[in-house]
């Protein structure tokens, strides 16, 4: 065979592969297999009912319970109050539905490289996919606690206002901090392996620094500004504002979402800039 | 014909560490040396990669491939085929050199990417699917087909972790033979089914490139695969292109390229069990690639023990100088070394009048009581078995088999 050289212009090849070359069509090829963060999701939830044998089950007694014996704690033995109109264990279980989705998603998503490796030394698609379809799994256990929610909330007989249609807004907030840190995360776990054990502590500090059993109006008004720095301070705040009716900090709120998009916005490029080693360090 | 892939000065180059491919860097280290940066006041100092070596599995490698081509991708273990083919798949990136892909690629680097043990045929259909980048809708159009391919209907509710491997491997290939690419790339995969399962497949890789024009890539160590399949082959030696033509002369360059290496000696020793040399003998003891019809073959070889292991076989097969299996001897290990036995060497003899005048390769292999491979050498000691007026020396030249026993014609009664 000999190599005749082509001088066609660049543009006429569907592909060029060339060192350190961002690919000309990421965005639309992550569009193209749209179908592969449903059907990865699916396998994933599919495999986990299939595997436990509590499993649909696990998702509501897990939630539950954690917000009963937070309940119990800060509310009882700490003595703590809310400043708000709501029962305590509502307030609680609230600020519970997002610190779940994030601590599971976070989790889930920082080891999902590594737990494909096989399909990543094998074939091609835009790895974000398999990060992302982590996230998308922890959305079912939004949905069930959302709906143990509206429960107990029919139980202590009290009715959202019509703010629970702007709960949407906060879960996709919610979803892009999750996403932007479980991407950073994942991808500095395929190049450092020891670093997944560092997640856990990740997860349970965060819990410690974040009004999960307790309302943020308790932290006095110099702190709050410092205290948003936290995302999750704001989202759990969005989230008892929309179902429980809860006072809304908005200042706070801004520092927030901005931590939030900054993240993400980093997540994203570091993720894209050590996508193409993958393969070589997995 | 216009070029559907362009390939140009291509190389990639991998950093090892000193344990191989394996060792990753662990942030434990990363801190503490940093750390220790920062701690000791003698400065900057310059850093020191002891164990790092480079390794170029690709080295400018150029090469055009033509709408519809069916090329074979030919060359021994390590010689850069697969990284070649992870290249063009997009899964590994280039170190430089580029490529340019008209249309869409798919790739079968492995039979069953994906697949999950828990779901059962039907899901996996569909995750697989996907995952080779197959719509929704395409895997529906092509759902009946597939199964029939398969032919494992009667077990599409089953989880496959239930299948026996030869359906595992059948439903794999039926959902990636239904890709419609226009360039199918596939590795050494084959090499699992069964031979009428791969019959099925070749026909079907056939069917594919020549019924719709579609372009192929194919990497084998089975020279006979090669040669039924593709038209063309590129030969890769230790990274870099040495030949591209015609499949004949390609496997000819090939294997002539292998038989400079008359025996046989082991590259790495860090195996349980090693296959340290191997090599054809004559009667006389004296190594030698040809012998007389009359002569006895010898195949002398030696295996050491590294860490012991009760359920050792070695097996020996004599090969086709394009690698078909044609005989093939088992022995148990365990018969031969005992415990403080550390090295070994054995020898197979083929009786004269046995191997008829052609061209043979040899086989060895060391594996555990199911089939796993410790250490395997193929297409070694290449030898060449000389006619010296036999019955069939009228004949020389054309092929009329492997073995000529002797044998009579004897009349019966109709």
């Amino acid at each position: 065979m000999e190599l005749k050289e082509d001088y066609r212009d660049n543009n006429d090849w569907d592909l060029v592969i060339e060192p350190g070359k961002t690919a000309k069509h990421y965005w639309t090829d992550v569009w193209k297999y749209r179908e592969l963060f449903y059907i990865l999701s699916w396998r994933d939830i599919k495999v986990r009912y299939k595997q436990t044998v509590l499993g649909a089950a696990w998702s509501i007694i897990r939630p539950l319970l954690t917000a009963t014996i937070f309940t119990v704690v800060f509310s009882r033995i700490a003595k703590l109050e809310n400043p708000g109109q709501s029962p305590y264990m509502l307030m609680v279980f609230a600020g519970m539905l997002p610190w779940q989705f994030f601590s599971n998603a976070l989790s889930e998503s920082s080891s999902s490289l590594i737990g494909n490796a096989n399909l990543i030394t094998k074939v091609y698609f835009p790895r974000i996919i398999i990060p992302a379809s982590a996230v998308i799994t922890s959305l079912l256990d939004l949905f069930i606690s959302f709906c143990i929610m509206l429960i107990l909330m029919v139980y202590f007989q009290y009715p959202p206002t019509l703010k629970i249609l702007l709960l949407p807004v906060f879960i996709i907030f919610l979803f892009i901090f999750s996403i932007g840190l479980g991407l950073y995360l994942t991808a500095v776990n395929v190049k450092y392996r020891d670093f997944r054990y560092i997640i856990p502590f990740i997860i349970q500090f965060g819990l410690y620094i974040t009004p999960v059993g307790f309302s943020s109006a308790l932290i006095q008004d110099q702190w709050r500004y410092l205290y948003a720095l936290n995302p999750m301070v704001g989202i759990i705040d969005g989230f008892r504002w929309a179902i429980l009716g809860e006072e809304m900090h908005w200042t706070s709120f801004a520092i927030s979402i901005s931590v939030i998009l900054f993240l993400f916005y980093a997540g994203i490029r570091y993720f894209r800039k050590t996508e193409k080693s993958f393969a070589d360090h997995i | 014909m216009s070029n559907i892939i362009e390939i140009r000065d291509l190389s990639k180059c991998y950093h090892l560490h000193g344990g191989g491919k394996e060792s990753y860097t662990a942030l434990r280290d990363v801190v503490s040396s940093k750390a220790k940066k920062i701690f000791s006041f003698s400065g900057w100092r310059p850093q020191t990669h002891k164990n790092e070596v480079d390794f170029w599995a690709l080295k400018n490698v150029s090469f055009d491939v033509q709408q519809g081509d069916r090329i074979g991708i030919i060359g021994r273990n390590g010689a850069g085929k697969s990284t070649l083919l992870k290249v063009i798949s997009r899964i590994v990136e280039p170190t430089s050199g580029s490529i340019k892909i008209k249309g869409r690629v798919a790739s079968l680097l492995e039979v069953g990417t994906g697949f999950h043990p828990e779901l059962t045929g039907r899901e996996n259909i569909f995750l697989n699917g996907a995952i080779l980048g197959m719509k929704r809708d395409e895997i529906k159009r092509h759902f009946d087909a597939i199964v029939d391919f398969a032919d494992i209907e009667t077990f599409l509710d089953t989880p496959v972790k239930r299948y026996s491997s030869g359906m595992y491997v059948r439903l794999a290939f039926a959902v990636a033979a239904h890709l419609e690419p226009e360039i199918l790339i596939v590795d050494e995969v084959l090499a699992v089914g069964d031979a009428q399962f791969q019959k099925k497949c070749l026909g079907k890789m056939e069917d594919i490139s020549k019924s719709h024009g579609r372009t192929v890539l194919f990497v084998s160590h089975n020279m006979g695969l090669i040669s039924q399949l593709c038209k063309k082959a590129v030969v890769l030696n230790k990274g870099s292109v040495s030949f591209t033509g015609d499949t004949v002369p390609a496997i000819e360059f090939y294997l002539d390229q292998q038989q400079q290496q008359v025996s046989y000696v082991a590259s790495d020793e860090n195996k349980d069990y090693v296959i340290l040399s191997c090599e054809a003998v004559n009667e006389s003891g004296a190594s030698s690639t040809h012998f007389l019809l009359s002569e006895k073959v010898r195949l002398k070889f030696v295996i050491r023990k590294n860490i012991a292991n009760p359920n050792v076989r070695f097996s020996c097969t004599i090969q086709s100088r394009t690698g078909d299996y044609l005989s093939t001897f088992i022995e148990e290990m365990g018969n031969h070394f005992n415990a403080d036995t550390e090295e070994k060497s054995f020898m197979v003899e083929f009786p004269s009048r046995l191997l008829a005048p052609n061209n043979y390769c040899f086989r060895l292999v060391v594996f555990i009581g199911n089939g796993k491979v410790i250490d395997m050498a193929e297409m070694i000691c290449p030898i060449t078995i000389v006619d010296e007026g036999s019955d069939m020396s009228l004949f020389e030249g054309s092929h009329y088999g492997y073995f000529i026993p002797h044998q009579t014609f004897t009349e019966t009664k109709r």
